[in-house]
């Protein structure tokens, strides 16, 4: 690892941060999806759609298979975070969430030095992830 | 098919051996009629006589094998995953996609750490292309979802012809560890694309810069709305775009791709967990499934020969390609 003192080669703070963040949340996310997943199958959190259920119906589309199990959309599953079929999003939606936070520390070293280009990029991106998280594109039914 | 070296170690036969296996394994439990008419709907309930546990398991087993053969072939586990699991699972496309998409982002993530410490993977070439990507990525997944509900026929063509076209790819691409790029674009220059980074291979400091950034920028729309579509991951795409059209070295291409795959697949999870194309039933073990298999893959890279596997892996693909295309028109002859 000598070479990381080079300044030449030496990644940007933030981009340790990043990496910092992303490691430990991608490994706490798997962790949490293990967990909840052998609370669900070995039923000692009980589900919201029977086991069988699934089995039976994951041949359909996915709007047969809401109107059929009455699946929840968008944020819907927050609600149902009792059952152990949806704490299972928990972990998933770790994953999911962690770029956003990444792109937010990357912002004041871009601030810091000035380089409001890449600051740009940052904030738009962030804008488009939580828009893509937000549930707006297309999660309202058809 | 030329060069190729007869005098594999065991491992490589055994990997190979093992995918073939497991695919017509799968291939033969699934009840072919159920398989094709998995968007048909309710003749396929009636055949599923497993108990619930019976898919998840041999789904763990099966992405397993298919992470270690990933990392083997260098590609993503997404590339693979959706053409193989569609064609011989009983899961609709649609939730095929969304764990798709999930089990990509979790490699991606996973992988992520490493190549933004060792400074390969590059922030500076990596976020602009992701903005375009992911945003593009959002409109594929909405696309695609929506072309599901339309005809889902239309939707298996057009995965099939991109599965076709990524094995056509990764057959004829040529890769370049260190392309000389004499003059930067404006816009590269502009954005500070490029740095310096440690070949430890070569025990040397490498400087690179690229060339060709509005190309490549446009290109990247294209693979967002592939990667978002299909579920698909796009590493495929991402590093002859990173090392071919813009001339970043090998290494750096590869390790940006896998960074920013994290980014782009990030918006198109968000739309498929929204929309409830995610069943964590089968999502989960798909995940673990991969993430272990790499884990192995990773270990057994350096008694492997990746060549055999990769020409495997663009067999197989052509194989799912195909099938898909199959499926989409209602010939048959593919089962």
């Amino acid at each position: 690892m000598s070479q990381h003192t080079d300044p030449d080669i030496r990644p940007m703070p933030e981009q340790i941060i990043y990496a910092n963040i992303l490691g430990m949340g991608a490994y706490l996310g798997i962790l949490v999806m293990v967990v909840t997943y052998i609370l669900y199958v070995t039923g000692i959190i009980g589900a919201h759609i029977e086991l069988e259920m699934v089995v039976r119906n994951w041949h359909l589309n996915v709007q047969q298979f809401i109107q059929v199990t009455n699946a929840p959309r968008g944020w819907g599953w927050v609600a149902l975070l009792g059952k152990g079929d949806y704490l299972n999003f928990l972990g998933m939606a770790l994953l999911a969430l962690l770029t956003i936070v990444c792109y937010l520390v990357l912002l004041p070293g871009f601030v810091r030095r000035k380089d409001w280009t890449y600051f740009g990029i940052c904030v738009a991106e962030v804008v488009v992830l939580s828009l893509a998280a937000s549930g707006i594109f297309g999660s309202g039914g058809h | 098919m030329r060069g190729f070296n007869f005098t594999l170690p065991p491992i490589a036969w055994a990997t190979a051996g093992t995918l073939v296996s497991l695919t017509l394994l799968v291939f033969l439990m699934s009840d072919p009629a159920a398989a094709a008419g998995a968007a048909e709907g309710a003749a396929v309930a009636a055949m599923d006589t497993q108990p619930w546990w019976f898919w998840p398991l041999v789904l763990l087993v099966f992405c397993f094998v298919l992470g270690i053969i990933a990392v083997l072939a260098g590609v993503g586990g997404g590339v693979l995953y959706v053409p193989l699991v569609s064609g011989f699972f009983p899961f609709h496309l649609d939730f095929v996609r969304g764990a798709g998409l999930m089990v990509a982002l979790a490699g991606a993530l996973a992988a992520g750490p490493g190549l933004l410490r060792r400074n390969l993977a590059s922030l500076r070439m990596a976020l602009p292309m992701a903005l375009i990507a992911s945003a593009s990525s959002i409109g594929g997944a909405v696309l695609g979802l929506h072309l599901s509900q339309l005809n889902p026929d239309i939707l298996q063509i057009c995965l099939g012809t991109t599965i076709v076209g990524i094995a056509v790819l990764l057959l004829m691409s040529k890769n370049s560890a260190i392309p000389d790029i004499k003059k930067q674009d404006a816009l590269g220059m502009a954005f500070g694309i490029g740095g310096t980074y440690f070949d430890e291979s070569m025990n040397q400091k490498v400087s690179w810069k690229t060339h060709r950034t509005p190309q490549a920028l446009i290109t990247f729309i294209l693979i967002g709305i592939l990667a978002g579509m299909f579920g698909l991951g796009a590493g495929w795409a991402n590093v002859p775009v990173f090392n071919l059209m813009m001339g970043a070295p090998l290494k750096i291409s590869v390790a940006t791709s896998k960074f920013l795959l994290s980014i782009t697949d990030t918006s198109a999870a968000w739309i498929y967990i929204n929309q409830g194309c995610v069943i964590p039933l089968m999502a989960i073990p798909s995940i673990i499934g991969l993430m272990l298999g790499s884990f192995v893959g990773v270990r057994l890279l350096s008694i492997a020969k990746p060549k055999f596997i990769r020409y495997m892996v663009i067999v197989v693909l052509l194989f799912a390609g195909l099938k898909a295309i199959d499926k989409g028109l209602h010939i048959g002859l593919l089962g």
